[in-house]
């Protein structure tokens, strides 16, 4: 299983993809995952791996790949059309972020994007992650949300989702991200 | 007990298991997690020095006081530390001493590509290469091993997929090892001419000796299957050729310096044809033709950056990848930028303002070189900024450098700037200093230094106060200043440039993503808006433009507060 999480520096795609790994690692086979530390997580485009299977030789998921790409962020989903597999699947947050290019005015944030991917054939799930986090309690909890839509279509069971969240995430933000991942779950 | 680890996690869980005693680095990506992960362990001292040569010589003072220690750095990192590496080389060691040095093929979070692995060959010290974190927490305990055994400091060479990848990892205890006995030995600790000069001969029998050990080694795996295609690989390029051809033979090196010359012989002769696939420099591909055996590598394969399954696809089995989907219109790139209530994007505000020449330097403040407040004309290296103020002072003149400022940060000044300021103040100069004091190592993920208060543990010790080294290096003008007051900023920088002297502007307010900050809220844009544009000009990620004028991302606002500052209309208002 190849999932790749894409996103904006800052998203929180990290613990997103440590709970996912989390949650791989309890059906017993073999988990690699490949993050973003430094420069390039200060507010650009991010993209971390995760693959689980019986051996897992690279960490990386290269184009044509990826079985699920959960992104969080629209023109994000659009730039790595190109790594998913036939039949894969995207789960898309409807939420956007102008890149720095489309502040100044040297480029165009493209419109319709989902509409767009789905003429080319994609299956796209689309949430808006922003409005469940904040109904959770905060708006941080996006990455959890995603995971929560995501796991639906998984054969991970919910109970062992929320165990992987339980394992990954800081006590005193268990209970919003617990919340979190149920609205996605159930949205 | 198994655990998902990153490499780096797992580097420092093997020098907890070495039964390591010191450990000394300097920040820098991708390495920085390693002495992070170490610090949360009580039975070894750690500590945040300076810079990476500091680190390196604290670190040959525990090894030959006895201890087992280690040092971890990324590349360039390595070059400031190349002077010790090169002289402990011949002292060796007395407790083991491993040097950790991370790789950044693609340059992910740096400045240049070297191949670390030249040092590991000029220096004449053994070097490992882990491919997965398993492995890194294997072969740290192993360095430790060889060194005490070979009498030699040892690095352990990761690049970036390896130290930030997870996988999975075998913990086992922590083996104490007691500190050895210390006796005073000058023939072998004082490396003067007359004790080098045997020294050096001893350096070259140990190459001999630890090639032998190498062949024989289980650091290194021969894998036999189809032997039509052979390959060579290390590191994470054995993960990428395991991935795309899975049935070929291969012989994976785990120490690749000084290299297995018996067994790259005996799969030489197993196989019919051998690709070398290492990223960076055809280290592996030119030993292997120096002893005669015929590889296929860089007339293949591209110096440059990362490689990937794909591309070993393509280039051994000749696969064409099938035609991936793509957008049919340009997607705009998102680079990284300066974050929402960044401390430094008051100062390029206003030398941007200025039209400011800005000698650059190594942090997150890079990132004032890009649009829209392009300020920065210069960066090469940590602490490389005020000296190249000084350098296009000496060579255009005093005019030019009152139009002239370098920029670096508190943590970048300790490591190496300061050197630079005497350089100025000593071979009279009048370069105009501006020190970003945000608190904190920034770039790296927030680490304590000197100039903090703070160590590697959080505890609190005695602060650098950067005003009075400044001032005791012989800098008579040193200013304070908040870097979003931006009119007062402003007017620093005038008078500061203008002098006929050096100077030196410590602009002061903490990152925006630490919690002494303490930003919360967020502005809005409210109907005095004139639509003059004037916050457009900060490059606030969390500010577009949109039909009705600038608007503010609620989920990018941190209510830092500088916006205000530079709006004339009283527009903008907490929310």
């Amino acid at each position: 299983m190849n999932i790749m999480i894409v996103g904006v520096g800052g998203q929180g795609t990290l613990l997103a993809s440590r709970i996912i790994g989390a949650a791989a690692i309890n059906l017993g086979g073999d988990v690699k995952l490949s993050e973003v530390h430094g420069m390039s997580q200060r507010g650009g485009s991010v993209v971390t791996y995760v693959r689980y299977g019986e051996k897992i030789a690279s960490p990386i998921i290269g184009e044509g790949e990826a079985d699920v790409i959960l992104a969080f962020e629209q023109l994000e989903a659009y730039r790595y059309i190109s790594y998913l597999k036939e039949g894969g699947k995207y789960i898309v947050n409807t939420q956007k972020t102008n890149p720095m290019p489309v502040i100044t005015g040297a480029a165009k944030y493209p419109e319709d994007i989902l509409g767009k991917m789905e003429k080319m054939g994609i299956s796209v799930t689309s949430c808006d992650a922003l409005a469940l986090a904040k109904e959770a309690g905060n708006i941080k909890s996006v990455n959890v949300v995603l995971i929560g839509v995501m796991a639906k279509h998984t054969n991970i069971s919910k109970e062992e989702w929320e165990e992987a969240i339980k394992q990954t995430v800081p006590e005193k933000f268990l209970e919003v991200n617990l919340k979190a991942f149920r609205l996605g779950y159930d949205a | 007990m198994k655990k998902l680890m990153l490499g780096n996690e797992a580097i420092a869980r093997g020098a907890y298991e070495a039964g390591v005693h010191v450990v000394s680095s300097y920040p820098g990506t991708p390495s920085t997690e390693i002495t992070e992960f170490i610090a949360k362990y009580d039975e070894i001292y750690s500590e945040w020095a300076p810079n990476e040569k500091v680190a390196v010589e604290t670190a040959i003072g525990a090894a030959t006081g006895g201890g087992r220690a280690l040092s971890a750095m990324k590349h360039v990192g390595l070059n400031v530390a190349a002077d010790p590496l090169f002289t402990v080389s011949y002292i060796g060691v007395n407790g083991g001493l491993v040097l950790v040095v991370a790789d950044d093929p693609g340059m992910h979070s740096s400045q240049n590509e070297q191949d670390s692995r030249n040092y590991a060959i000029a220096a004449k010290v053994p070097m490992l290469e882990p491919a997965d974190s398993a492995e890194c927490k294997e072969f740290t305990k192993k360095a430790f091993e060889i060194s005490e055994q070979f009498d030699t400091p040892v690095i352990l060479r990761v690049t970036t997929r390896v130290a930030h990848s997870q996988s999975m990892v075998e913990l086992e205890d922590r083996k104490e090892v007691p500190v050895k006995d210390y006796t005073k030995n000058i023939a072998k600790n004082v490396m003067i001419p007359a004790n080098a000069r045997p020294k050096h001969v001893m350096v070259e029998e140990r190459t001999k000796a630890l090639s032998e050990y190498n062949s024989a080694s289980d650091l290194n795996k021969m894998e036999i299957n189809d032997t039509k295609i052979g390959i060579i690989a290390a590191g994470i390029s054995y993960q990428y050729a395991k991935e795309a051809c899975p049935d070929a033979s291969v012989l994976k090196i785990g120490m690749i310096n000084p290299m297995p010359e018996k067994l790259i012989r005996e799969f030489a002769e197993k196989v019919d044809k051998i690709y070398v696939v290492e990223q960076l420099d055809p280290v592996i591909e030119n030993y292997c033709r120096s002893i005669g055996i015929d590889v296929i590598g860089k007339e293949i394969f591209t110096l440059i950056g990362e490689y990937s399954t794909e591309l070993l696809k393509e280039k051994i089995l000749v696969e064409k990848p099938a035609e991936p989907m793509k957008a049919d219109e340009p997607i705009p790139v998102r680079p990284a930028v300066m974050c929402p209530g960044c401390s430094h994007r008051g100062v390029f505000y206003v030398l941007s303002k200025l039209k400011l020449n800005v000698t650059g330097d190594i942090g997150c403040y890079s990132l004032g070189c890009a649009k829209p407040l392009e300020s920065i004309d210069t960066i090469v290296c940590m602490g490389g900024s005020i000296t190249a103020a000084h350098g296009m002072e000496k060579a255009r003149g005093k005019d030019f450098a009152r139009k002239t400022v370098a920029v670096l940060g508190d943590s970048t000044f300790v490591h190496s700037g300061i050197t630079g300021l005497i350089d100025v103040v000593y071979n009279k100069g009048t370069t105009t200093t501006i020190i970003l004091d945000n608190s904190i190592t920034g770039m790296t993920g927030h680490q304590q230094n000197p100039a903090t208060g703070f160590t590697i543990k959080n505890e609190p010790t005695r602060q650098v106060d950067l005003e009075m080294l400044a001032h005791a290096v012989g800098v008579d003008r040193v200013v304070i200043a908040d870097p979003f007051d931006v009119d007062n900023f402003e007017k620093v920088v005038k008078e500061e440039i203008a002098a006929e002297e050096p100077s030196v502007i410590i602009a002061q307010r903490p990152c925006a993503l630490i919690k002494k900050a303490g930003y919360t809220g967020r502005y809005v844009i409210n109907d005095k808006c004139k639509n003059c544009k004037m916050c457009m000009k900060l490059g606030c990620p969390a500010i577009s433009l949109t039909e009705n004028g600038p608007k503010i991302d609620e989920t990018l606002c941190v209510g830092c507060g500088l916006c205000p500052n530079v709006c004339k209309f009283g527009a903008i208002e907490r929310a």
